[in-house]
C-alpha cells in the first residue's frame, strides 16, 4: 500500500492555473520537503473542481477539508497548521454566503449539494497525468467489458436504451448515430471527437479533457469497436494548450500500456487516436465544417445529407460525438442503461454539465440531472445574483440559443423544454444577466460574435447577420425607428429559413428571443429613446439638478456645442437636442450638480 | 512499462494501483467508515502518537478494515497521551487514553471489530459548540 497518510488535491484546471495554482503546488511541495513530510503527504494536481469562482481550490484528505481562494503564500500555513498540527486554517474555508458560517467540506456547500457528477466523475479527484489513478477508478474497464463480453450491436443497444443524447447541443440520440454509422459499409471508418468548444463562456469540454482525458479516449475506442473503426481523431482547438498537453500524455500512457494500439486486451481489436488542431473558428463545431477543417480544407459546412455517418472524413463513414457525450459512455456501459435512464426527464436522460457565468455568485462548472429547474441552478447552486441584484435573464445555448426569463425559472431543464421556451441546450453555457444588462445590447453582442464567425459561404448568414447587427447598433445609439423593429423581425426569420448550416439557421435566435421576451425594452429604445438599464451610453442624458446648481456659468462656458443656457446665479439647463454627450460639463462642475439619467427630459 | 495484455491484466493492475487512491475514495464516504483521530499535538507526538497513527494505518489495511485515519490537535487530555478518538458508524465517538501499539491492537480487535468496549475510555467531560 502507499505510505501516504494524507492527500492534498490541488486544482490544476486552466482557471486555477491562471490564478497561480502551479506556484501553490511548488510551495506545498517545498514546505513538505523542508519539514520531512514528503513521504507522508502526497500533493496531486487534479482537473477542475468546478468551483472556479473561489479558485484556486485545495482539498485536503482524508478529512475532506475544502480550502478556497488559496494564495501561494498560504502553502506554509496549510502545512504547518493543518498537516502538522491537525487544525483547519479557518480563514481559507468557504463561507456560506447566507448564514456567514465556515463550511469545512464540500459536501455541505450549496454549490455541490444538488450536483450529480457522471461526466465529471473524476474531475478534481484524480491526477489526469497519471493513468494508474484513472485505472484505479475503472478507466478502460468498460472497454474491456465491451470487447470481451459484447457484440457491437449489443453495446450499441445499451447506449440506445440509455437514452443518451448528443451533449454538443443538437441532442441527437447517440445510440442511433452509432447504429447508422455501424451500418454504413466501408473498408475504413473514423471516430471523431468534437472538442471544438466555441460558445462564449463555455468550458465544460475543456475541463473534462483537462481533468479526465482517459474517459474520452476509452469511449472513443468503445465507439470504434461498435461502428467498426480502427482510428479516432480528436478535433481540438489550439487555444486549449493544457487540454492538448494532457491528452497527449494520456494517449502516450494508454499506448504504453497497450490500451490503445494493436490487439487491445488480446481481442484482436485495434484502435489508435490522433489529435487534430483547429484554429478556433466557431463554425468548425458544426460537424461537416469540422471534417473539412480536418481534411485541410476551409472550415465551411456542407449540405446534409449525406451525413458524416455515411460520408464523412476523407469520404469515409465518420461518427462525430462531443467530448461530454463520450465522457458519459464508460459509466453507462459499467452501470447499465437502466441506471442512466432512471436519471433525468422522459426524453432527456442523464445529466448535463453547465458552465455558469455572468452576474452570478458562484461562477463555475456544474453537472446536474436533467429536469432540474433554473431556479435551483441559479439560487441554490449558483448562490444567487451578484450584489443582491434582481435576476433578469439567462442566455443558454450560446450565440445560437436564446434567453430564459423569470417566467421560465421553474421550468424543468431538458432539451425539449428549452426549445419550447425559445432557447436551446447548446453545449451548456449559461450566462446570467441582472437588471443592469440591456437586452438589446446583449443581442448586439451575440450578433457581433456571429458576424465575426460567419464563414461567408452563404448570403443570408454573411450579409443578413451584418445587417442585423447594424440595425441593433442603430437602435442602441438611439436612432432606431418602428420600421427598424419590423425589419429586424423579418430579416431574422429570413436568415433562419434560408441559411445553409446550423450556425446561420440559429444565428438570429438571440434577437428573436430577446424581442419575444423583452419587447418593452426594444420599444423603449426606439420610441422613448430610453435604455432602462443605463447600459446604452447614447441613451443616457446629462441633466442639471436645479437645487444643486449655483449658476456659476462654468459648464455654460465649457460646453463645446453651446447646449447649456442659463444666467449667472440662476440654475442652468442642458438642451438635449444640441447635447453631444461629451461629458465636459459634468467633469467641470464643482458642485456635483450634473448627472446622467436614462429618462429623456424634453426642453 | 509493462503492457496490459488482457482484461485479467487490467483487473490485476487496477487492484495494484487502487491503494494509491483508496484514501481519496474513503474520504468521500467517511461517515460510513470507521473514523479514527489521533491527537498529534506536541504532547501527543512526544508520547508516541506518530507510531500509534502509523500502526493504525498499517494494521487496519492489513486486517482489511476500511477506515479513515486522521490526525487532530490536542484534545486536552495531555496526562493520558497518546489519545485516540474512534467513531464507528452510527455511534458516538469514544476517546481512548494511553494508547500504545498494544492498546491499539486491542482497540482494533475488540472495539472496532466487535463493538466491545475496552479499558482506557476517557469519559466526555465537556461540551462543544458547533
Amino acid at each position: 500500500m502507499s505510505k501516504y497518510k494524507m492527500h492534498i488535491l490541488l486544482c490544476g484546471g486552466t482557471g486555477c492555473q491562471s490564478s497561480g495554482s502551479s506556484v501553490i503546488l511548488d510551495n506545498l511541495q517545498k514546505e513538505l520537503l523542508m519539514k520531512g513530510l514528503s513521504d507522508e503527504v502526497q500533493v496531486i494536481r487534479t482537473g477542475c473542481f468546478g468551483f472556479c469562482e473561489k479558485g484556486p481550490i485545495v482539498n485536503v484528505l482524508p478529512d475532506n477539508t475544502f480550502y478556497v481562494e488559496v494564495k501561494p503564500e498560504d502553502a506554509r500555513e496549510i502545512i504547518d497548521e493543518h498537516v502538522i498540527k491537525g487544525r483547519q486554517v479557518k480563514r481559507l474555508l468557504y463561507v456560506d454566503p447566507e448564514n456567514k458560517q465556515h463550511v469545512p467540506d464540500s459536501k455541505h456547500m450549496g454549490f455541490y449539494k444538488k450536483q450529480l457528477r457522471i461526466a465529471l466523475r473524476n474531475c478534481g479527484f484524480i491526477d489526469p497525468e497519471n493513468i494508474d489513478e484513472s485505472i484505479a477508478h475503472d478507466a478502460y474497464m468498460a472497454l474491456g467489458k465491451v470487447l470481451t463480453e459484447m457484440s457491437p450491436t449489443e453495446a450499441i443497444d445499451i447506449i440506445k436504451k440509455s437514452g443518451l443524447r448528443g451533449r454538443g447541443g443538437g441532442g441527437f440520440p447517440t445510440g442511433l448515430k452509432w447504429e447508422i454509422t455501424s451500418q454504413s459499409v466501408s473498408d475504413k471508418k473514423y471516430v471523431v471527437c468534437n472538442a471544438d468548444e466555441g460558445d462564449p463562456g463555455a468550458f465544460m469540454d475543456r475541463s473534462i479533457l483537462e481533468g479526465d482525458p482517459h474517459s474520452v479516449l476509452e469511449a472513443m475506442a468503445i465507439c470504434g469497436y461498435c461502428i467498426g473503426a480502427d482510428e479516432g481523431l480528436i478535433y481540438i482547438r489550439a487555444e486549449y494548450p493544457l487540454a492538448i498537453k494532457r491528452l497527449k500524455i494520456a494517449i502516450k500512457q494508454a499506448e504504453e500500456y497497450g490500451l490503445l494500439g494493436e490487439n487491445i486486451l488480446d481481442t484482436g481489436f485495434n484502435f489508435k487516436i490522433k489529435l487534430r488542431y483547429g484554429a478556433g473558428a466557431f463554425v468548425c463545431g458544426e460537424e461537416t465544417a469540422l471534417i473539412h477543417s480536418m481534411e485541410g480544407k476551409r472550415g465551411e459546412p456542407a449540405n446534409k445529407p449525406p451525413f458524416p455517418s455515411v460520408k464523412g472524413y476523407l469520404d469515409k463513414p465518420t461518427n462525430v460525438n462531443n467530448v461530454e457525450t463520450f465522457a458519459n459512455i464508460p459509466a453507462i456501459i459499467l452501470k447499465g442503461a437502466d441506471w442512466f435512464s432512471s436519471i433525468g426527464t422522459e426524453k432527456s436522460k442523464g445529466t448535463k454539465v453547465f458552465a455558469l457565468a455572468g452576474k452570478i455568485n458562484n461562477v463555475g462548472l456544474i453537472e446536474v440531472p436533467m429536469g432540474i429547474t433554473l431556479r435551483e441552478i441559479i439560487y441554490e447552486i449558483g448562490g444567487g445574483i451578484k450584489g443582491g441584484k434582481k435576476f433578469k435573464a439567462v442566455q443558454t445555448g450560446g450565440p445560437s440559443g436564446g434567453c430564459l426569463t423569470e417566467k421560465h425559472l421553474d421550468t424543468p431543464i431538458d432539451y425539449d423544454n428549452l426549445i419550447q421556451a425559445g432557447s436551446m441546450m447548446g453545449s451548456g453555457g449559461m450566462i446570467v444577466m441582472d437588471e443592469d444588462d440591456c437586452m438589446v445590447s446583449v443581442a448586439k453582442f451575440y450578433l457581433d460574435f456571429i458576424v465575426e464567425e460567419s464563414c461567408g459561404k452563404c448570403a443570408p448568414c454573411r450579409i443578413g447577420n451584418k445587417r442585423l447587427y447594424e440595425i441593433l447598433d442603430k437602435i442602441c445609439d438611439g436612432n432606431g425607428t418602428q420600421e427598424d423593429l419590423e425589419r429586424l423581425k423579418n430579416l431574422s426569420n429570413v436568415i433562419k429559413d434560408t441559411s445553409l448550416c446550423g450556425l446561420g439557421q440559429t444565428s438570429p435566435n438571440p434577437v428573436l428571443s430577446t424581442m419575444t421576451n423583452f419587447w418593452e425594452e426594444y420599444k423603449e429604445h426606439v420610441h422613448d429613446k430610453k435604455c432602462r438599464s443605463g447600459h446604452c451610453k447614447n441613451l443616457l442624458y446629462y441633466v442639471i439638478d436645479p437645487e444643486a446648481c449655483i449658476g456659476c456659468m462654468l459648464c455654460v462656458r465649457n460646453c463645446p456645442v453651446f447646449a447649456i443656457t442659463g444666467e449667472r446665479k440662476q440654475s442652468h439647463f442642458i438642451h438635449q437636442d444640441k447635447c453631444i454627450k461629451c461629458g465636459a460639463c459634468m467633469e467641470k462642475c464643482k458642485f456635483d450638480a450634473i448627472h446622467l439619467t436614462p429618462d429623456y427630459v424634453m426642453a | 512499462m509493462e503492457k496490459i495484455k488482457t482484461l485479467a491484466d487490467l483487473k490485476r493492475k487496477q487492484e495494484a494501483v487502487k491503494s494509491q487512491v483508496n484514501l481519496r475514495d474513503r474520504a468521500s464516504r467517511a461517515e460510513n467508515l470507521v473514523q479514527i483521530k489521533v491527537a498529534m499535538a506536541t504532547c501527543g507526538i512526544a508520547s508516541g502518537a506518530k507510531e500509534v497513527m502509523e500502526y493504525f494505518v498499517e494494521e487496519l489495511e492489513k486486517r482489511n478494515i476500511e477506515a479513515v485515519v486522521t490526525q487532530t490537535g490536542c484534545m486536552g487530555y495531555c496526562y493520558a497521551e497518546p489519545t485516540v478518538e474512534v467513531k464507528l458508524q452510527d455511534a458516538e465517538p469514544i476517546v481512548f487514553g494511553y494508547v500504545d501499539t498494544k492498546k491499539a491492537n486491542e482497540i482494533i480487535e475488540r472495539y472496532i471489530k466487535t463493538g466491545e468496549l475496552v479499558d482506557g475510555i476517557i469519559p466526555k467531560n465537556y461540551e462543544t459548540i458547533n
